[in-house]
């Protein structure tokens, strides 16, 4: 792989997004708008549900802000990057447009994940790092490079997992053609990630830790700025991180052997 | 000699097709049990094509057309059989397959919609790894040929079509590809906006020898563009050859509408022996074989007063149009 060819066309890639999203300017001023409302809605539901209880699955309020942060943060980038993208998949191969894409000398993942960019995720993007130096400050958590590597390393596998889940079950549109309500189930899911997963029943403990990995996204991440995630749940998560991301590109590989094209 | 630049051999492709009986029960029944069934589109063919070559597939919508361009351009996989194009399996789609080849389709578009063209060129210059002088130097020479200019700056979504077939064209052909797949290029376009396209393939195969397949329902495009046909009939090759070749297979007479000086003179002529197609006053209008052409209109010209006579090619539309109807059309 020629890396900075790929470089090369990314950098277009992000000018050309840019330069389209910005032809619309009263979209992109209601989605920060409406980026703000919702992260001040969050919070406000989160102090609801710690109201009566000063804790919840064990966590306390300061602290499950943490999750909401990382939530926050991770909801900026889906926004940003993977629901242009992603939910364009579907329209691709609905529509045969895909066949365009197959036909560049370029690898199709790489052009179909990231080819379009939505300015407006940046603002949830930065409120959730506002909102995670608040929590460190609230917390009293001791920065050092330990932990900031290991925060990194958490937050990008669960990028990695939650992009995988969402890009296998778009590609699954080769064969289905329509997936939209099979990522609004995985988009639901991640709202549940809002909470800790100790705030759950075992069997839902269960279901979102095997099944459908969304402990993984934000509660591992979480429980490291804390301190208190043990060192085999964050092996777990880069194992499954790269499980998941493995899958998804052989996933993609094969399902391409069954694409019939749109007719025309 | 001439290489061959596309090799199929016994192709065949299969889709599984689902069908639906109608109504609220055939809905219900299809939503819990659907059944489908393999449909075989393309069946058992077998062409070469040499460089720079145009060829022209013709057939009726449904024919299997599509099919094999996408079959060559390495988009969907055969069932059966083989194709080499340039010298590569089209379907494992390898870097230098695909900087060799491009597809262009008449119903879609690769252009951003909310940019000016010249952004999509840059984007794509940038795929084919191209650096930005070179780009710039291949932007201007194909706009010269496409003769556009002021289009290239101004919001896809605000063009003509015929202003944004020119503007996909250019983006198809940025990496001066050696092999064209054209699926309907003219499809929507004005009288004029096709007659461009058409020129400007032309000039393209002229100076760069490229090899071009296409697919048209408009007979213009195939009869100014191509020498060659390949008419494709439910999935099957039935007829492989010149153009000029076909249609006098299929239209071995032509039309002669003769405009006598008398009334009497086209009675006469009527009763003569030639076969007859219509007469009103003074004018006739009558059907000779090809090959008896010279010898008919010498003696007609020496045995009656002619004011005006005009020769008729049937339209090549009704023409073509038999033997993609037909099945069994003997050609």
């Amino acid at each position: 792989m020629n890396l900075r060819k790929y470089l090369k066309v990314y950098k277009k890639f992000l000018h050309t997004s840019l330069a389209s999203e910005l032809e619309y300017k009263t979209n992109i001023l209601v989605d920060l708008i409406t980026a703000i409302l919702s992260l001040v809605g969050s919070i406000f539901l989160l102090s609801i549900f710690f109201q009566n209880n000063g804790y919840i699955g064990g966590w306390k309020f300061e602290q499950a802000l943490i999750i909401q942060a990382i939530y926050t943060i991770l909801n900026g980038i889906t926004n940003t990057w993977f629901n242009p993208n992603l939910t364009e998949i579907v329209k691709h191969i609905r529509e045969g447009t895909l066949d365009f894409v197959l036909l560049k000398p370029i690898d199709s993942q790489f052009f179909i994940s990231l080819k379009k960019i939505n300015p407006s995720g940046f603002l949830e993007i930065i409120l959730g790092f506002f909102l995670l130096f608040f929590c460190i400050r609230i917390n009293q958590i001791n920065l050092n490079l330990s932990f900031l590597t290991l925060s990194l390393i958490t937050i990008s596998c669960s990028i990695c997992i939650l992009y995988s889940l969402w890009f296998i079950i778009s590609a699954t549109t080769i064969w289905f053609v329509k997936t939209w309500n099979a990522i609004e189930v995985l988009r639901s899911f991640l709202y549940i990630g809002r909470f800790p997963l100790s705030s759950f029943s075992f069997s839902l403990r269960i279901f979102f830790s095997v099944f459908i990995p969304i402990a993984f996204i934000t509660t591992i991440p979480s429980e490291v700025f804390l301190g208190l995630s043990a060192f085999w749940k964050i092996l777990l998560e880069i194992i499954v991180a790269t499980i998941f991301f493995i899958n998804s590109r052989k996933f993609w590989l094969f399902a391409l052997k069954f694409y019939s094209s749109a007719s025309s | 000699m001439v290489q061959n630049i596309i090799d199929v051999k016994n192709l065949s492709k299969s889709f599984d097709i689902s069908s639906k009986e109608p109504g609220l029960k055939g809905t219900i029944k299809h939503f819990f049990r659907r059944q489908t069934k393999s449909l075989k589109v393309i069946k058992d063919i077998s062409f070469e094509i040499k460089e720079g070559e145009i060829v022209g597939f013709l057939g009726a919508n449904g024919a299997g057309k599509t099919t094999i361009l996408k079959m060559l351009c390495g988009l969907i996989y055969p069932s059966k059989g083989s194709i080499l194009v340039s010298g590569y399996l089209p379907f494992r789609r390898k870097e230098n397959f695909l900087k060799n080849i491009t597809l262009i389709m008449g119903q879609k578009q690769q252009l951003i919609w909310d940019l000016p063209p010249i952004e999509s060129f840059y984007l794509n210059a940038s795929i084919y790894d191209l650096d930005k002088f070179e780009a710039k130097k291949r932007i201007k020479k194909l706009s010269e040929m496409l003769e556009i200019d002021e289009e290239l700056f101004i919001p896809v979504r605000k063009l003509s079509l015929g202003q944004r077939m020119k503007s996909e064209l250019l983006a198809a052909l940025i990496h001066e590809p050696n092999i064209l797949f054209l699926d309907e290029p003219t499809l929507g376009l004005d009288i004029n906006a096709q007659r461009n396209l058409r020129k400007f393939l032309q000039k393209y195969n002229k100076e760069t020898n490229a090899t071009i397949c296409l697919t048209s329902h408009y007979m213009k495009d195939i009869t100014s563009l191509c020498k060659r046909v390949i008419c494709v009939q439910e999935g099957e090759i039935s007829y492989d050859g010149k153009l000029d070749l076909l249609l006098k297979k299929l239209s071995p007479v032509k039309e002669i509408l003769i405009v006598c000086r008398s009334e009497e003179d086209a009675i006469k002529l009527e009763n003569y022996g030639f076969t007859v197609k219509n007469k009103i006053k003074n004018e006739i209008t009558i059907k000779i074989e090809n090959n008896s052409i010279t010898s008919s209109l010498k003696t007609i010209l020496n045995n009656f007063d002619i004011e005006d006579l005009f020769i008729n090619e049937p339209p090549i539309d009704e023409v073509i149009g038999k033997v993609l109807i037909k099945k069994d059309y003997d050609i």
